[in-house]
């Protein structure tokens, strides 16, 4: 049962894998292939959230904060200093994410449930505002245009391949994190905190460390799109950011790992569908929301797992 | 900055404050009785200064008549937002954060559905009759709406306090903070009571939308504005507590005004910095909700 297991995993990945990496070979525009993009990074955005919200039970709504850190740290590097200076953007943009999380962290943990919620989106606030304000710095309401990677790297499809390899190596690190007694412990602090300091194991640096980590992948995110979009806004940083990363991975499944990034996928997807960001695009992702936390508050994945559990009266496995 | 400056902006502030106060004291509400965090507070707001705008603009009614309208549209809505939708995710494991998800998903419906009824361009109403000028105390020049505002918010605030502390149905609220199952075996209906809560708060959002209008104009945008500050309010004051909100509102509206002075375009940042600072030094706000008296 376990080698059983351990195979399908691996064939999980190969097959992941393989999708992803020949999009560029079958692809008739590049329209589609910055759909892939997308599709791949928001992905792993949304699973870098939901180690908040799905693994241990913290709503943030300032996750769009670090996105745009991400984001604002590849503009502004590659607008004051040139070109070159994308990459070690990208760093700055995660070193940034780190310190930031840090401070604001140690400011926000210290309070629970929808106090957190709240102190989220009022950080995320702040900074969209000082953004926003700065006008001759960081280019206010306009943002930055004309972000093209350097080198090999201004090739859409070598750029689609560098994200790729990054997703991958990220989405494989998040899951070893799940994974590993650390992703044990913080879902035994999201189903009962009190116990796990009973037990002696310490709450509040646990929740700091994956508040830590998941900014961390939400600043790679923003970065990443920064070079398929060539241009960056002040929007990045703003809450309806967050709140659409929530909507993916509720969409998806916040009690699956990769029930967020199926999400990320069906929204996007969806979005391209209907003439992305329509004027009502807000209204027609609100009633989905709506839909989604009355009728399948376990999301899609978690909803086809129910069919499958009913259809060969296997019991349900829930994780993370 | 001389004597009479520093008072005209205090008035200001105190105008600022008083209408924070209508919105965030019904969050407050509704959080301390009904133990729901209601995102979309601020859409209510800006539902009550489209409602007065249609009474005024197209049914010709007066401004006052359009308060009343504003309310109770705004109440109504907010009733139904509750027992239509809120009510079946009481209980939920992880309630607080879909609770939030569903009222996130009320604020993207109403400002899109106003956008469709109103279209998005700035919609403005006219003071009522007799309060466009202004008068003069002391040798002040004082707009006699910003007054009008004043004195009407120290009315709400004065009347809600009675009520939650003197009356029946206060008393009953605050039973509901403390624990639903025993107040429901007395003999009181709990789902009407929360869906009553409910109306009155939104009602009272409606009704500082109202207000608000004739001061800014009416925009789909406004209600994020409003519920931007009235969360750093509850944030300061403490949620839960009405006399936590009254107190952020008061600090949040002086710190605004006295700030627009300082450095109008820093600002909206001073908010957030009065809320870090608090957070820093008392992380669950001024007025730290207790166990026992939660209103």
């Amino acid at each position: 049962m376990e080698i059983m297991k351990s195979y399908s995993a691996a064939a999980f990945w190969v097959l992941f894998f393989v999708i992803f990496a020949v999009v560029p070979l079958v692809k008739t525009s590049d329209y589609q292939l910055m759909l892939a993009s997308h599709i791949l990074i928001w992905g792993m955005f949304a699973v870098a959230f939901n180690m908040l919200f799905g693994l241990t039970g913290m709503l943030s709504f300032g996750q769009g904060l670090y996105y745009g850190l991400g984001a604002y740290s590849v503009g502004m590097m590659v607008r004051y200093l040139g070109e070159g200076w994308f990459v070690p953007g990208i760093v700055v943009g995660l070193l940034a994410s780190i310190v930031l999380s840090v401070l604001i962290g140690l400011l926000i943990i210290r309070v629970s449930g929808v106090f957190f919620t709240v102190l989220t989106l009022a950080f995320g606030m702040l900074v969209w505002q000082i953004v926003f304000n700065c006008y001759q710095l960081t280019g206010g309401d306009d943002g930055i245009q004309g972000l093209i990677p350097p080198g090999i790297l201004s090739n859409r499809v070598v750029y689609y391949y560098f994200a790729l390899i990054l997703v991958l190596i990220s989405i494989w690190l998040l899951r070893r994190i799940v994974d590993s007694p650390t992703g044990l412990l913080l879902r035994c602090i999201r189903q009962n905190p009190e116990r796990v300091r009973f037990l002696g194991a310490r709450v509040k640096r646990n929740q700091l460390r994956i508040y830590m980590i998941s900014s961390f992948f939400a600043a790679l995110a923003g970065s990443l799109i920064a070079g398929v979009d060539n241009s960056i806004h002040p929007d990045m940083l703003y809450w309806t950011t967050s709140g659409e990363v929530i909507l993916m991975a509720v969409l998806g499944g916040i009690g699956r790992f990769f029930g967020p990034f199926i999400g990320a996928g069906v929204i996007l997807v969806i979005g391209e569908w209907v003439g992305a960001k329509t004027e009502y695009w807000s209204l027609i992702i609100g009633v989905v929301m709506i839909v989604m936390v009355l009728l399948l508050p376990r999301g899609l994945a978690g909803g086809f797992q129910l069919l499958k559990a009913r259809l060969t009266s296997a019991p349900v496995e829930s994780r993370g | 900055m001389d004597l009479s400056f520093i008072i005209m902006q205090f008035l200001s502030g105190l105008t600022t404050a008083t209408l924070l106060f209508l919105v965030a004291s019904g969050l407050t509400l509704i959080f301390g009785v009904g133990n729901v965090f209601n995102f979309a507070h601020g859409s209510f707001y800006m539902i009550g200064a489209y409602l007065a705008f249609q009474a005024v603009s197209a049914w010709h009614t007066n401004f006052w008549a359009a308060i009343v309208v504003a309310a109770l549209g705004a109440g109504i809505l907010g009733m139904l937002a509750e027992a239509l939708f809120l009510r079946r995710i009481y209980g939920r494991a992880e309630e607080g954060g879909f609770q939030i998800l569903l009222t996130y998903s009320f604020i993207l419906v109403i400002d899109d559905l106003v956008k469709l009824v109103w279209g998005t361009e700035y919609k403005s109403l006219q003071r009522p009759p007799g309060f466009s000028g202004s008068i003069e105390i002391a040798g002040l020049t004082i707009p006699s709406y910003n007054v009008a505002i004043i004195v009407i918010g120290l009315i709400v605030v004065v009347l809600a306090w009675l009520i939650l502390t003197r009356t029946r149905s206060g008393r009953i609220a605050r039973a509901a903070a403390l624990d639903r199952e025993m107040l429901s075996s007395m003999g009181v209906n709990v789902p009407l009571t929360m869906t009553l809560v409910f109306g009155i708060a939104t009602a009272m959002g409606g009704f500082a939308g109202v207000l608000a209008a004739p001061l800014r104009s009416v925009t789909p945008g406004a209600g994020t504005e409003m519920i931007i500050d009235s969360l750093i309010v509850v944030v300061i004051g403490g949620m839960g507590n009405f006399w936590g909100a009254w107190l952020g509102a008061l600090i949040l509206g002086e710190v605004n005004a006295f700030g627009v002075a300082a450095a109008p375009e820093w600002a909206c940042l001073f908010n957030y910095l009065v809320m870090v600072l608090t957070l820093v030094f008392k992380p669950e706000g001024l007025f730290a909700p207790r166990r026992v008296r939660k209103v």
